[in-house]
């Protein structure tokens, strides 16, 4: 028999208040096997676990139950206690009685009772618990990032500054993400190129960081500490090794007619062709669906001008197989296109651009060399509106529930920068509410308002129209409860922001968990902010949620940290609640190894004892390094010989009995 | 003769939530205050694949009401697969629990994310109010274990 003690917490008033705590420790001190009961402030502060550490001892208990918050919570905090005071870490289990009881009910005899039976479940289930011992594993020492933009560079950067391994995964041709196509940042107004570059330059001449350019994932095997991941490496059709980037082929190719993705399709490029002048690894690479040697096996002019042979029409993908120990993820934002805003006339008015596209007809290195042109006619514009929360903050379908956080301020900074160079050009932002929350923001959205006279109006445009080259704009003034007519030579879209497509496909692989808006998951929203809750993953910038940059660098090494307090350890302990086969019962009939998804099991030959009998038996046996403790396999064992510990059959039983009792 | 003073019915609810998405869906519901009954008791297992049929058996055995069964969303399974397996089971053995009188209303699975509180109150709520309107369950309880 157990001696069982039982650990109240008051959590504040967080549980106190609804839950009659002294009832719930006086009730389950009566409960078979409870030895001590007390309740408490605050079990998790220093003084709480001392009073824990305390009744073990005093009492002699071979078994703990905490009645607190979420075993998400604490629960890795009370098995330290547990331990510290000698008693087996996995001889505790934890009633939840904050989150899913005292936070949700109002009634307070119903809260108590609950909390009694959650109590009770929690008992019945620690008597059946036996001590676990975890078992070590190696980590390897190297790290993966997944996606080269600002927050994948800047968390590689200070991994490798800690002196580990780190390859960067890119699916583009070169590394750079969105910021290597902004123009400028707020609220400083630094050259995005000026301070990205540089940080590109050090991610490619770093010896400690690889650079897997225009690569993708294609699987991912292993877990936290031993990750085994496939890279695929897609054909350049020009060998990265050779090519000098000297972009004599870029200039030659006759292939013109290709929109430049990098200026978002507002001038052509080449079918070979270097993304834009400071791209890392400066090399070019050919689009197969664009060269006129592959599609039709005549011109080959690139490979006849590269004096240095690196053109390769015959290059074919390959694939790459590395050990990480820990993987991070930067996949990043895409912004999405306004096509379903019928109403702005993105689809049907050359001179209506999202915020991206009017960054590249700012950008001195743009198509446009930096001088606002509209891109119907090529004139200067004298009236600009400014839409914002297109797409964002909406209830419709077509709309992204959330705010997209940036859209503010770069509006603000956009709205700034043409007022700059262009003075007498009229500005005009709708808005629903301007969101400035950040250091320096709203100092610098009152400069767009007050020093350079950009015209805020609260209100929504209802429908944007040509007529006779001129765009009218249909809006709202919420605060005049006016109607406005507007006439405008541009009309700029703050469509919302949402993570990249390849980011669903890649959290299956990972097995990590991602919102309903395919935002990665992480694993506490305040206190695990660069974790996700699959062990070994690490979330750096957008794919977590919508960021600004210096959100998003903050962000990037604190995951950085988070990767180097993994990779320094030498070992690491496995999460003991794996399966384990008992031999006596198990007749080897292979059913468990074909759900086991991580291929934990395999089958001995083993000389059994079973009723007096001495045997050779083949039996299925788990790999506890490599089982995860999901259970498939317990539940589909047809002679009940598949167990989970930690979670026993036995264990699952006398939670539901003591509740149902 | 004594007559019994008859008791308002409420409902006995268990139910099963995977630890990675559902049961994170109701610490969610919990901080965010979204009320729904106290008959409902959660427990905790490590994935939807975890939960035996004999333990869904066992809880109407013992006199559960309703049981639900929550896991992630298909495809988004922590351990890849699990909840794929839960799936086919729960049809499986919801139908002939249907076939021996236990109300297909009576039995449910829920796939609610981490993210869904919101969710995981109201599916909560609603089966509650399911199970209410059904009244007790009596089929399968075990005589020999009532008082």
């Amino acid at each position: 028999m157990q001696r069982i003690g039982v650990f109240v917490c008051w959590c504040g008033t967080n549980i106190a208040a609804t839950v009659d705590v002294a009832k719930v420790a006086e009730t389950l001190k009566s409960e078979p096997g409870v030895v001590f009961a007390t309740d408490y402030q605050y079990m998790c502060s220093a003084s709480g676990q001392e009073i824990i550490k305390n009744a073990i001892k005093e009492h002699n208990l071979t078994g703990v139950v905490i009645c607190s918050c979420s075993p998400r919570m604490h629960e890795a905090t009370f098995r330290k206690t547990v331990q510290a005071a000698g008693i087996n870490p996995y001889m505790l289990e934890i009633a939840n009685i904050r989150e899913q009881c005292s936070w949700i009910h109002k009634d307070k005899e119903e809260a108590t009772e609950k909390a009694i039976i959650l109590g009770r479940a929690a008992i019945a289930k620690v008597h059946l618990n036996a001590p676990l011992t975890s078992m070590e594993s190696p980590v390897v020492k190297r790290a993966l990032v997944i996606g080269g933009g600002i927050a994948g560079i800047q968390t590689a950067l200070d991994i490798a500054d800690a002196g580990f391994e780190v390859d960067i995964v890119e699916k583009q041709p070169t590394i750079g993400g969105k910021m290597a196509q902004l123009d400028k940042t707020f609220p400083t107004l630094d050259c995005a190129a000026c301070i990205l570059t540089p940080k590109m330059v050090d991610a490619g001449s770093n010896d400690k960081v690889n650079l897997y350019t225009y690569c993708e994932v294609d699987k991912v095997e292993g877990f936290v500490g031993n990750f085994k991941v496939t890279i695929k490496q897609k054909p350049r059709y020009v060998d990265a090794t050779k090519c000098t980037g000297c972009g004599e082929c870029t200039t030659k190719c006759p292939s013109r007619k290709n929109p430049n993705e990098f200026n978002m399709g507002f001038d052509n490029r080449g079918a070979v062709y270097i993304p834009f002048a400071q791209a890392v690894p400066k090399v070019a690479t050919i689009d197969p669906d664009d060269c006129i040697y592959m599609k039709t096996g005549k011109c080959g002019l690139c490979a006849k001008v590269c004096t240095a042979g690196a053109i390769n029409y015959e290059q074919k993908e390959e694939f790459i197989t590395k050990e990480y120990g820990a993987i991070v993820v930067a996949t990043g934002y895409n912004q999405i296109k306004p096509t379903e805003f019928e109403e702005y006339g993105y689809n049907n008015y050359k001179d209506v651009v999202t915020s991206l596209e009017f960054e590249r007809l700012m950008n001195a290195a743009g198509p446009t060399g930096g001088h606002l042109l509209r891109p119907s006619n090529g004139k200067e514009p004298k009236k600009i509106v400014f839409v914002q929360c297109v797409g964002s903050r909406g209830q419709s379908c077509r709309d992204k529930s959330y705010c997209s956080k940036i859209c503010c301020m770069y509006t603000a900074k956009h709205a700034m920068l043409v007022k700059d160079h262009y003075p007498d050009v009229d500005v005009t932002v709708f808005y629903i509410d301007v969101r400035t929350p950040g250091k320096n923001f709203d100092e610098f959205y009152r400069r767009a308002v007050e020093e350079f006279g950009v015209h805020y109006i609260k209100g929504m445009v209802g429908k944007v129209e040509e007529e006779d080259g001129v765009l009218k704009v249909q809006a709202s003034d919420l605060l005049a409860n006016a109607q406005i007519h507007m006439d405008a030579d541009m009309v700029v879209l703050a469509a919302a922001i949402e993570p990249d497509k390849s980011a669903r496909p890649l959290a299956t692989m990972l097995t990590a968990s991602m919102d309903t808006n395919d935002f990665f998951t992480e694993a506490h929203a305040k206190l695990r902010p660069v974790e996700s809750p699959t062990a070994g993953i690490f979330l750096s910038g957008t794919c977590q949620g919508p960021k600004d940059i210096p959100e998003t660098v903050s962000q990037a090494s604190a995951c950085a940290a988070k990767v180097i307090g993994l990779l320094a350890k030498d070992h690491l302990l496995c999460n003991p609640c794996v399966a384990h086969s008992n031999e006596t019962l198990c007749n080897g009939c292979s059913t468990c190894a074909n759900v086991c998804p991580y291929g934990a099991i395999t089958y001995e030959d083993r000389l059994v004892m079973d009723k007096g009998v001495r045997e050779t038996r083949r039996i299925a046996v788990v790999n506890e390094a490599v089982c995860q403790g999901c259970g498939a396999c317990t539940v589909t064992c047809p002679s009940g010989a598949m167990d989970l510990k930690g979670f026993a059959n036995r264990q699952i039983m006398a939670e539901v009995d003591a509740i149902c009792r | 003769m004594q007559v019994e003073e008859k008791k308002e019915f409420t409902p006995l609810i268990v139910a099963f939530c995977c630890n990675w998405c559902s049961y994170a869906g109701a610490d969610l519901a919990g901080s965010n205050r979204l009320n729904y009954p106290a008959n409902v008791k959660i427990i905790r297992v490590p994935c939807s694949c975890r939960v035996n049929p004999l333990f869904i058996l066992r809880a109407f055995q013992r006199g559960a009401d309703g049981v639900i069964m929550c896991g992630c969303h298909p495809g988004d399974c922590h351990y890849t697969t699990g909840n794929y397996y839960a799936r086919r089971r729960m049809t499986t053995l919801f139908s002939m629990l249907d076939y021996l009188g236990i109300e297909k209303e009576r039995t449910r699975v829920e796939w609610v994310s981490a993210a869904e509180g919101v969710k995981f109150a109201a599916t909560m709520k609603d089966f509650a109010e399911t199970i209410q309107k059904l009244g007790e369950n009596r089929k399968l309880r075990d005589l020999r274990c009532e008082k």
